[in-house]
């Protein structure tokens, strides 16, 4: 698997993300910079979390227009993956390239704290290691987590198997304690319809080592590196 | 020259001067200062920039041991790890803005201690903060806490460090002057320290960052009619944060550095261009000249007199090696962030400061620096407290609803609220997270070793003697570091206390500093780095002295650490001595009503020896769980222990010479609790070492059982732990 990290000013979490590459691939993430636009040679494209150019307009707004986006979007229509955690998913769907949006979370504060998530499908390369119906946990830290869309387009999404991950009980129910930032149907993440794009609110990259809260999230990134090794 | 408006004693008293202080200036230019010269003046002399008022007691610090790399006088501190490593930390105030604007006040707070420490090279990789906060019936206090707590993560959470850890209390003498105290800590190579003594004549000097602007001026001096001008285009004198100009700003500097083109580096923080130019030509024996006219500036018309005092938030002055001027240009250009060669270093030792080509200061720096103030204030023993009998205590409520009352009060619920409006995972190297341990642990990345961080002080102990809470400080500091299995390596500390002027507040000062001094070398623990903010009151009430000490701790295998938790089947195993000290406890404040008596007693000796111990035994394995005793004593310690592990504990009846509420509620220093496997192994080897030990009890269930059967649901414990936040707040 040869996967690059794109880096927009003020992201945050794309040392996180080379970490968890590195762990199940051996070998260092291209890092790059949000005006390279030659992706050629890479299998998947991650968008890191953090607050890309401050998120002073609105998240990921502003990264969505850059050199960079444009690439990914022929990367994509190329049928190549794409992964975005956190600001990478707000970028992702102010780019068009997931449905919907990610508003202020229902508290109105910054969260941060470990969620469930329950694996929804996984006949994925993202969720292949995992179980369908597996609960794992993972830590949230975001101020605009909470995933919206037009109920025609949630229908969309669950008639056909889009959704990734739902927020949910330790034990895999759903329940609105454990919707921690309301997400309408308590997605946290969402699949392209070609199952190569996921973007998503938790961070998988930050449970991948079991002194560091556990490896939890490892299973993405084994997955990922099983199904597109080269 | 130009002297375009005169200077007087008058206007220089205005600008806070003194007149013995106004009169130096004089003498060092022997002429009447400039406006600006009087600005220049008036800030480096300030109490913030100048700590003339505190400098002579903090000599008696010790600040020396073999791992320490750079102590006091830098931006931050630096202390070896080993692995060719090096931890560069510091802790600083931001109490008066958090007050006027809590939000940008705390986030500024945060920005500026962060600058401290990447202008050194190192990454920045986790920060603390320890807060206080007036009255939580007072109104104003719960304004104040929300702004304080999303500022603080605004501005952490954006520019990408984890915030781990900290501390909260709350007091009615901080009504009117909340402290926020901000640490961060990083990671440098310790071979490759940057620091901010200029050198090279002709060498360029460099401005980086965000543009000048007018916040921050010259704060409460500054009037408007000083200057004649529109009152209507000053702005309020508190800063404003931008966090993702810093992020941009740490990327850069540290690509930079990677580099040799950086020979001096200094953050604008406190008195922004001012300090950061004279003190490093200053410390380079050096002169600076500066050309204003090429500084970036985000408003237009602005004086020297603005652009010198300016503290426009995320700017830092940097001597460059001219060959590779380029190279840094083209770093900052990609970073999108501001550029600008604003002067040289010159062989005048004058720093000399032009404004549309006329000089607006000319100030020889040599002279300047002797001539910095330092008093010995007038010192007066504070006044006792008020005194406390424990025999006076003679129908003390029982102990299971005097437990669930101490968990809930806002000085020891949980403080799950707070922290979880921190990012305290990003950097996935969190290895404690705030609330499961004593001291956060964050391993550095790539290596086996993890850092310990705490930071703590008990200021109601240091209100009723203040040398006690001074040593009490360190002590707990110290502590919280051993109860996660790390070795203190040494510390930061943050004075908050009221006016030098006042000589009983200075008389505490002291004797704080006295007794931080004995701690310090009884625990071989020294100050590296620290600050000072004098000035914490209102209406001539100020607030209670408030040394707060940020620890570093190291273990060189972080797969070695303890936390809080107790498990299923441990038992539970006291170290130390238990008197039953009540006097300036919490049991006796919120059960009785009183804040009576003096704190207790700190054994600096027995601190030492039951520290190495648990430290020791951590080490070897026999330890599960560990909490050190404090706020709230023994019980309330087991109780966290108990919520940390969601595991009840079954307790075994106190010694029958001690009253229970005394057992269970003192504060008797020098105290852990642990959680082992096998109790009979870790008390035998405590009596072979001659630690004073006593078996507790023992994990398991869903109840807190206490002596005589009575049990309390950790549901209940819960409930009453969680409730006060979110009900207050949200």
């Amino acid at each position: 698997m040869r996967a690059g990290i794109t880096i927009f000013p003020g992201i945050n979490r794309e040392r996180d993300m080379a970490i968890a590459f590195r762990k199940v691939t051996g070998k260092p993430p291209r890092m790059l910079w949000h005006q390279e636009t030659d992706l050629s040679g890479l299998d998947l494209i991650v968008i890191p979390g953090g607050f890309s150019f401050g998120d002073y307009l609105r998240a990921g707004a502003m990264a969505a227009h850059s050199p960079i986006m444009g690439a990914i979007r022929r990367h994509a229509e190329r049928g190549g993956y794409v992964l975005g955690a956190c600001n990478g998913f707000q970028i992702l769907t102010e780019a068009g390239l997931l449905p919907g949006a990610l508003l202020r979370n229902a508290s109105l504060r910054f969260l941060s704290m470990d969620c469930h998530l329950r694996v929804e499908r996984t006949d994925t390369a993202f969720t292949g290691h995992y179980q369908r119906g597996q609960v794992f946990r993972a830590p949230l830290a975001h101020g605009d987590g909470n995933y919206f869309a037009d109920e025609a387009t949630l229908d969309r999404l669950e008639g056909e198997g889009l959704v990734a991950f739902r927020y949910a009980t330790g034990d895999g129910r759903l329940a609105p304690e454990a919707n921690l930032n309301g997400s309408a149907r308590a997605i946290a993440g969402i699949f392209s319809g070609n199952l190569r794009i996921l973007g998503l609110m938790p961070h998988a990259e930050d449970r991948v080592d079991p002194l560091a809260g556990g490896t939890d999230g490892l299973p993405l990134f084994e997955g990922l590196a099983a199904a597109l090794a080269a | 020259m130009r002297i375009e408006r005169a200077t007087n004693q008058a206007l220089a008293t205005e600008f806070g001067l003194a007149p013995d202080e106004y009169a130096r200036s004089l003498a060092i230019l022997g002429r009447e200062p400039t406006i600006t010269e009087l600005g220049i003046f008036a800030a480096m002399w300030s109490e913030h920039c100048s700590y003339k008022s505190s400098r002579i007691w903090l000599r008696e610090l010790p600040t020396e041991a073999p791992w320490v790399i750079q102590g006091p006088g830098e931006n931050a501190g630096v202390v070896a790890i080993g692995a060719g490593l090096a931890a560069v930390f510091k802790m600083e105030s931001h109490n008066h803005p958090s007050f006027i604007e809590p939000y940008q006040g705390a986030a500024t707070g945060v920005g500026g201690i962060l600058r401290d420490i990447f202008t050194m090279g190192a990454r920045p990789i986790a920060s603390l903060n320890a807060l206080r906060f007036g009255d939580p019936a007072d109104p104003a206090t719960r304004r104040i806490v929300d702004g304080v707590v999303r500022g603080i993560g605004g501005y952490g959470n954006c520019v990408g460090v984890p915030t781990v850890g900290g501390e909260i209390n709350f007091h009615p003498a901080y009504n009117g002057n909340p402290l926020v105290n901000a640490m961060t800590v990083g990671i440098a190579p310790a071979g490759r320290i940057f620091r901010s003594a200029a050198a090279g004549i002709g060498n360029p000097v460099v401005y980086v960052g965000a543009r000048t602007g007018r916040d921050g001026i010259h704060g409460a001096t500054m009037a408007s009619a000083a200057f004649g001008a529109d009152a209507a285009e000053k702005k309020p004198t508190v800063q404003v944060g931008d966090p993702f100009t810093e992020k941009l700003l740490i990327e850069a500097c540290l690509e930079l550095m990677e580099t040799d083109a950086i020979i001096a580096i200094q953050d604008m923080g406190a008195a922004g261009l001012t300090s950061s130019a004279v003190e490093m030509a200053g410390k380079g024996g050096l002169g600076i000249a500066l050309d204003l006219d090429l500084v970036p500036l985000r408003e237009s018309g602005m004086s020297a007199y603005e652009i010198m005092l300016s503290e426009s938030q995320e700017r830092m002055l940097m001597v460059l090696d001219p060959v590779r001027e380029e190279v840094g240009r083209a770093i900052f250009e990609k970073w999108e962030l501001d550029f600008a060669v604003i002067g040289q270093l010159t062989d005048s030792g004058r720093i000399v400061v032009r404004r549309q080509g006329r000089v607006e200061a000319d100030i020889p720096l040599a002279p300047f620096a002797a001539a910095a103030p330092l008093y010995r204030r007038p010192l007066a023993t504070p006044p006792a407290p008020p005194a406390f009998d424990p025999a006076s205590i003679l129908d003390p409520p029982a102990l299971a609803p005097a437990l669930l009352h101490l968990v809930g009060c806002p000085d020891l619920c949980s403080r799950a609220w707070v922290w979880d409006q921190y990012d305290s995972t990003l950097g996935g190297q969190t290895v404690r997270r705030p609330g499961t341990a004593d001291a956060a642990v964050i391993r550095v990345e790539g290596q086996a070793l993890a850092l310990a961080l705490t930071t703590d002080c008990t200021p109601r102990y240091c209100a009723a003697d203040a040398e006690t809470g001074g040593a009490q400080a360190i002590a707990e500091a110290w502590r919280n570091l051993t109860a996660v299995g790390a070795r203190p390596l040494a510390l930061t500390d943050n004075l908050n206390f009221g006016s030098p002027e006042n000589p009983a507040v200075m008389g505490q000062f002291a004797a704080a500093v006295r007794g931080m001094a004995a701690a310090c070398r009884a625990l071989d623990f020294p100050v590296v780095s620290g600050n000072v903010s004098l000035y914490n009151e209102t209406a001539g009430t100020a607030i209670l002295p408030t040394p707060v000490i940020g620890g570093l701790g190291i273990l060189d295998d972080a797969a070695q650490a303890v936390g809080l938790a107790l498990s299923p089947g441990l038992e539970l195993v006291l170290i130390g001595l238990t008197a039953g000290w009540l006097g300036q406890s919490l049991w006796l404040r919120e059960m009785a009503g009183k804040e009576a008596g003096l704190p207790p007693p700190v054994d600096l000796l027995a601190e030492r020896r039951h520290g190495d111990f648990v430290r020791r035994e951590i080490a070897g394995g026999a330890v599960r769980a560990c909490h050190d005793v404090s706020d709230g004593g023994l019980l309330v310690a087991i109780a966290e222990m108990a919520l940390a592990g969601s595991v009840g504990v079954r307790l075994a009846g106190p010694p029958a010479d001690i009253a229970p509420h005394a057992f269970w509620f003192g504060e008797d220093q020098a105290r852990y609790v642990l959680g082992a496997a096998d109790a009979e192994a870790l008390l035998a080897a405590a009596e072979a070492a001659r630690i004073p030990a006593l078996r507790l009890g023992i994990a398991g269930g869903g109840d807190l059982t206490l002596p005589g059967g009575i049990a309390i649901s950790l549901a209940a414990l819960r409930e009453a732990h969680e409730r006060f936040f979110p009900a207050w707040l949200d």
